[in-house]
């Protein structure tokens, strides 16, 4: 017998006798009823910060405006332009340089901040980490109240990566004080356009 | 040979009387992880019922564990990910080690796992010229200290910034009087950047995996997992077998309960899924049993294998908040520790059901509802009639058995005892060697009488008041 057989004969010479049934999960009350000011809260309690631009030329100025010193911009979406074409990244290692990566969410969640971002978002999934900052355009009406509903549209079967992101990199590690921008992220910012 | 018996009353000794600092801060921080943690869970009204759930589907799966292993495999397998099988702790670092040096790989970065942890693996790979960086910042900090995680979600908890400003000096350079967090954090993230670019693989654990879809999830704050995945080409993850869920939507449940379990916090920054290599890279997974599937068949044990490694029980834990993880010498501590690491090895960690007070905080708090002080209890029973006991408390214990056998010599003990407490309070119960986590507490005052001299002379009151007209 190989390996996997003589785990799969554990398993079932151990599995215990009395079956448990798998539980109803019942639908819950739905506690958050405006889903833009609840996400726009748990944002900044997720570290992240937040823009209303009125349209997609407005969204790119501010970009401007909030990172005059950066030098290198990459852009996953269409709808802001950046300065280094991520259609032609070869090898994710070209991205370590990358100062602002721009992204477009699926959908955030109310509850507690979160956005997903898919690798078809991200086009390369590196940019979602090496960049030092990143910028997050999201639909305000694209939003779900919880994490039931939340898992109700992220379709797994369809992407390779999904990634519920909520605020920048955070650690805690040192004497338990809250620090941002430990491996990934330091800042995330959401343009809700 | 055996190994040394662990004693984790003389290692809590040792960490409480290093300084004043030391067990006072570790104390206060993890007591503020549990109330936020309190606080998330009143947030939430179905809390109760979410622990409920969690618990049951944990349950079901693991009495149909069979099924969903070959579901969860059928499915990674066809989303594109290797799958390997690995016994135990040598099957799978070789599976490891295969893997890298087929493709001529000598550095990795690995995110936390607490399987990696007890297969031993980085020292495997050290042996045989792998470098492993450590991009968890907490972990990062105990690698360069020698030591393993003391705990499950805060690996350097037991700490000081001050201990930490010194190993950086030591290892990157850092100015040893800067104790600043930010400043210390600043100057590891650029050095373990140059590690994540250099690295040929990049290693993950695994939270949750789901037999539907043959996706895992990865649950980090500081998106260190994420950079191991999609920077280096190869990702190998470290899967347990009781890690399977069978559906998605069972995330909604598990993803809501874990960090507010773990730190009070909503949810880790990223919650990440992997389902199959990313475009140009590949992707191995590693099922392990190691112990698992005969601790499935232990009737008194078994639910130890809902746990999702939270850290709740930690915690909430007085003896743990007092002892530092390290102190339970094995790779679980707290409460979680002391059920699961007798499994590996009874003789070496027999001690560990004693190091608890028994006053079930930790079962109040699993999100999973494991029954963690009953299974405390229980581990005592066997390990005492293994003949486990340590000399001192087999005497004590049998000593209490002849006197409560009879009953005269129970009475006059109680008044002995009620005597010599007033004199050397700390010395019977509280003994330094004894429960060092309970110094510093006073025992309560006995009453000048006791229960059975207060009931006779109550008797012979009642009896004088009724024979009153």
């Amino acid at each position: 017998m190989n390996p996997r057989e003589q785990i799969f004969d554990a398993v079932r010479n151990h599995l215990p006798a009395e079956k448990i049934d798998y539980p109803q999960i019942p639908v819950f009350q739905k506690t958050i009823t405006e889903l833009l000011p609840a996400f726009e809260e748990r944002l900044l309690d997720a570290g992240a910060t937040f823009f209303l631009p009125k349209d997609l030329r407005e969204a790119q100025f501010l970009l401007e405006q909030q990172f005059g010193e950066a030098s290198v911009i990459c852009s996953a979406t269409p709808d802001i332009k950046g300065n280094r074409d991520i259609r032609q990244v070869k090898n994710p290692h070209e991205l370590a340089d990358v100062d602002v990566g721009v992204i477009r969410a699926r959908f955030g969640v109310a509850e507690n901040g979160m956005v997903w971002l898919t690798e078809e978002d991200l086009v390369v999934n590196a940019l979602g980490f090496l960049s030092q900052h990143l910028v997050i355009l999201l639909k305000p009406t694209e939003l779900v109240a919880d994490m039931y509903d939340a898992y109700v549209k992220v379709s797994l079967e369809d992407t390779a990566y999904g990634c519920f992101m909520m605020g920048p990199s955070a650690t805690a590690d040192i004497g338990a004080v809250l620090v941002h921008g430990a491996q990934g992220a330091r800042s995330l910012s959401v343009y809700l356009v | 040979m055996a190994a040394k018996r662990v004693d984790p009353a003389a290692n809590a000794a040792a960490f409480i009387d290093q300084d004043d600092i030391h067990e006072p801060a570790h104390d206060r921080n993890l007591w503020a992880a549990r109330m936020k943690r309190d606080a998330a869970a009143k947030a939430i009204p179905e809390w109760e019922d979410l622990r409920t759930i969690a618990s049951l589907i944990k349950e079901h799966t693991l009495t149909h564990l069979d099924k969903y292993l070959e579901q969860f495999e059928a499915n990674a397998i066809k989303r594109g990910a290797k799958v390997y099988w690995a016994r135990d702790a040598a099957e799978h670092n070789q599976h490891v080690w295969n893997i890298l040096n087929e493709r001529k790989i000598s550095s990795i970065i690995k995110s936390k796992s607490m399987l990696q942890e007890e297969c031993g693996m980085t020292q495997f790979l050290e042996t045989r010229g792998i470098t492993v960086t450590e991009s968890d910042l907490g972990e990062r900090i105990q690698q360069l200290d020698n030591q393993p995680p003391s705990h499950i979600v805060m690996p350097a908890i037991h700490k000081t910034a001050a201990d930490i400003a010194q190993i950086f000096s030591k290892a990157i350079g850092t100015d040893p009087n800067n104790t600043d967090p930010h400043y210390l954090n600043e100057a590891m993230r650029q050095d373990a950047r140059k590690r994540f670019l250099e690295a040929g693989a990049g290693m993950t654990g695994a939270n949750f995996a789901i037999a539907e879809t043959g996706t895992f999830v990865v649950c980090t704050n500081e998106g260190n997992a994420d950079i191991g995945a999609a920077v280096p080409r190869v990702h190998i993850a470290s899967i347990g077998i009781e890690k399977i869920l069978p559906k998605v939507e069972d995330l909604g449940v598990f993803i809501r309960l874990l960090s507010r379990s773990a730190l009070g916090t909503l949810a880790t920054q990223y919650t990440s899924h992997f389902s199959g290599p990313r475009k140009g890279g590949e992707l191995h997974i590693i099922i392990t049993d190691n112990g698992r599937s005969k601790r499935l068949g232990m009737d008194d044990f078994w639910h130890s294998l809902k746990c999702i490694r939270c850290g709740a029980c930690m915690n909430t834990c007085p003896v743990y908040r007092r002892s530092g993880g390290l102190s339970y010498g094995a790779t679980y501590s707290g409460p979680i520790g002391i059920i699961l690491d007798p499994t590996f090895d009874e003789s070496k960690y027999s001690e560990l059901p004693y190091h608890s007070t028994l006053c079930g905080s930790c079962t109040e708090v699993c999100p999973v509802k494991i029954d963690i002080s009953d299974q405390i209890l229980r581990w005592r029973k066997v390990m005492a009639e293994k003949k486990f006991l340590p000399i001192s408390r087999r005497l004590a214990f049998s000593a209490a058995g002849k006197i409560f056998e009879r009953p005269n010599l129970f009475h006059g003990a109680e008044t002995a005892a009620s005597a010599a407490l007033k004199i050397t309070p700390h010395f019977l119960l509280y003994n330094r060697a004894l429960n060092p986590w309970g110094r510093h507490r006073e025992l309560p005052h006995f009453a000048k009488q006791t229960f059975r001299e207060w009931f006779i002379q109550n008797k012979q009151q009642n009896q004088e008041d009724k024979q009153q007209p």
